[in-house]
This record gives C-alpha cells, structure tokens and sequence, in this order.
C-alpha cells in the first residue's frame, strides 16, 4: 500500500476543516436569511412570499444567539 | 512658572463638588460619562422600537388617538404577507435593488481598476468621480428631475444624439416601461463612485510581488486578473454589494423626489408603500408591521454585512 495515502504524507489543504458551533450556526442562519430575502423579493410565488418573513426572522435570531456560541 | 493645567483645574472645582468626585471610583465616572449617551440611544432608537413592536399588534391609527386601541395578535403580518399589492412593490424593490447593484458593481469595480493604474491627472479624476456621492440625494433628485424633463432636458437630448430618436417623444419619469430605469440610472450616477471607493482600497490591498511572481511564471494579464485581483478584491466587492444592498432595500428620499412611487404604482418600492400606508392612509399600526418586516430584513442583511466586514479586516 502506498505511503501517500497515510495522514502524516497527507496534504494540508486534504484536511477537512471543522466547523465551530458559531461557525455551524452563522453559516445556516446567512443562509436563512438569504432565502428569507429572495423569498420576500421574489415575482414567482405567493406563498413563497407569505412564509420569507418567518424563514428571515429565524436566521436573524440563529445569527445573534449564534454568535454567542464558543467559537 | 505656573503650575499645570489639571492642578488649576483641581484648585478650581469647589471644595463640595471636588470631595464628592473623589469619593467616586473608575467604574461610576465611566458610567457618568457614558449615562447620557446611553439615555438618548434609548430615547430615540430603543424606545420607538419597542413601541413599533407594540402597535404592530393593535389596530392603532395615529390620525384617531381617541378611538379604542384593539388587539389583534398576528394579523397586520398576516395580512401583508398575503396580500398581493404588498407584494407588488417589493418586486418592484427587487428591480431596483438588483439592477443598481449588478451595474453599480461591474462598472465600479471596472472604473477601480482603471483608477487604480497610474495615468496622467490620476488625482484630480479619482476626486471628480466621487463628487456625485457627496451630493445630497435630495439635490441630486431634483436636479435629475430636470435633467429627464422631456423638453428642456438634457439627458433626452443625449439620447437623441446618440440614437436618433426626437428629445420630446420620450418620458423617462412618466413612461411606466422607463420610470423604474430612470430611479436605476440616477443611483447608479450616484452611488457607483461609492463602489470604486471600496473596490479601490482592495486593489491597492494586493501585494505587488504577488503579481512580480505571476510575471516570473509567465501568467498573461488576463489569467492574472483571474487568479489574483479578482479572488483578492472578492470581499470587498461582496463588501460594496451587501452596503449597496441594504441602502437600496430601504431606498426612500431619492424615489420619493424622482418619481412618488408614479407612474401608477410602478416604483413603488417598499419605504413608499410604508409611508403612504402610515401616512395617507393612518393605518400606524399595519404600517409598523410592515416596518417591523423591513427592519428585520435590513438587520439580518446587516449582521451578514458586519460578519463580512470582519472578515476583511481579519485579511
């Protein structure tokens, strides 16, 4: 078997970087907060539209207590 | 010699004033110091939110302050998001906010990068482009105003230089297919040298040997602007987008000159809808529901805009 595939002979860039509870958390509520406003901006869909002030209000929310979380 | 400043000021408290000051420790001066700060941010930005919260579940009208206050939970949010000529003008804020940030980012970050090379009166360019972001947008509603009359007009006369087609036979505030590009072009005159600004200061944040080792490896002019300037100028560019993008969303003074939401309801953005629904029509509590709607979108896009600014000033 080849050494390469062994962790020391790994790369740096191969290692999957961990994401941090604040990290988990900002991402997802960025997220929401992007559909949240698409949802809100968008000519397609009525109910879309309806549901895109709860989706922005619970990334909003996610963001602030999230930023509270260990880093 | 006379003695310091701070001992005449010791020497100048009254006796009283000056044993009370010394009885107090760090912490309570910084408070005295701050109180007064903190007491008007809570008088003219907590307060009014938290009233705004409260009337958006009452049927409050601010034009019958004797009438009874009722109220109804939920149902000013529910009946904004479910009625369709709300809707309407958030897609006609989502017109706006999408075309003034799409052109204001090309032609900005492509105006940044001509800045940005050393050319002859490189200086006094740079300061004639930014002078439309000083203006006032007021000024600069009324003056685009006159600039669109049909008649006298000098941007119809542009056109029709250019074009062929006769000054008089196009209205750009009051024809519904041009009033929404005319609100586009005057942002985009106006803010576009805000973009420059920031797309400017991310240029000039690439190391130069960074380009030198792309000349020793042969990269062409075109695959380093790939590589290098455009990953590098990146978050400043989302920078510029995200600020854009949250000015524009709760865009009022410049539409409220130009057009009053006309003709019909065509640029009829969000902020004018929210006026006339709290001011023409009284309906306050409706009206701070919607604002509550737009103030938490504008605070979501605000936290990612703060996040991203963190993240270029960790670079």
């Amino acid at each position: 078997m080849s050494r390469l595939n062994e962790p020391e002979f790994a790369s740096p860039g191969s290692e999957r970087r961990r994401l941090s509870p604040r990290g988990l958390a900002e991402g997802l509520a960025t997220a929401l907060i992007v559909a949240g406003v698409i949802m809100l901006m968008q000519p397609f869909s009525l109910t879309l539209y309806t549901y895109s002030f709860a989706v922005t209000l619970a990334g909003t929310v996610l963001f602030v207590v999230g930023s509270k979380f260990p880093a | 010699m006379s003695p310091p400043i701070i001992d005449r000021a010791a020497a100048s408290t009254p006796p009283a004033l000056a044993r009370h000051i010394r009885g107090l420790s760090d912490r309570a001066i910084a408070w005295i110091f701050i109180a007064p700060t903190i007491v008007l941010l809570l008088a003219i930005n907590i307060f009014p939110l938290i009233w705004t919260i409260r009337l958006s579940f009452t049927n409050f009208r601010a034009n019958r302050t004797n009438a009874p206050v009722r109220d109804v939970g939920i149902d000013n949010y529910v009946s904004i998001l479910t009625d369709p000529e709300v809707w309407q003008p958030m897609q006609a804020t989502a017109h706006f906010v999408i075309w003034t940030i799409l052109i204001q980012t090309v032609l900005g970050f492509s105006l940044a990068w001509a800045i940005d090379r050393k050319f002859r009166g490189h200086g006094f360019w740079t300061t004639v482009i930014l002078v439309p972001m000083m203006l006032s947008p007021a000024v600069v509603g009324n003056f685009w105003r006159f600039l669109f009359q049909p008649q006298i007009g000098l941007f119809n006369y542009g056109i029709s230089a250019v074009t062929g087609v006769p000054p008089s036979s196009f209205e750009m505030l009051g024809s519904v297919a041009l009033a929404p590009w005319a609100i586009v072009i005057v942002d985009t005159w106006m803010w576009t040298p805000y973009v420059i600004l920031i797309c400017l200061a991310g240029l000039r944040s690439i190391p130069d040997y960074i380009y030198e080792a792309a000349e020793v490896d042969r990269a062409s002019p075109w695959r380093q602007f790939w590589t290098i300037t455009l990953p590098m100028a990146l978050p400043f560019i989302m920078l510029a987008v995200l600020f854009r993008g949250i000015e524009n969303f709760k865009m009022f003074d410049m539409v409220n000159l130009l057009t009053s939401g006309g003709p019909g309801s065509t640029t009829e953005v969000a902020s004018i809808t929210l006026k006339r629904e709290a001011f023409e029509k009284w309906r306050t509590g409706y009206s701070s529901a919607f604002a509550i709607i737009l103030f938490v979108t504008v605070f979501g896009l605000a936290n990612i805009y703060v996040k991203a600014l963190n993240r270029v000033k960790s670079r």
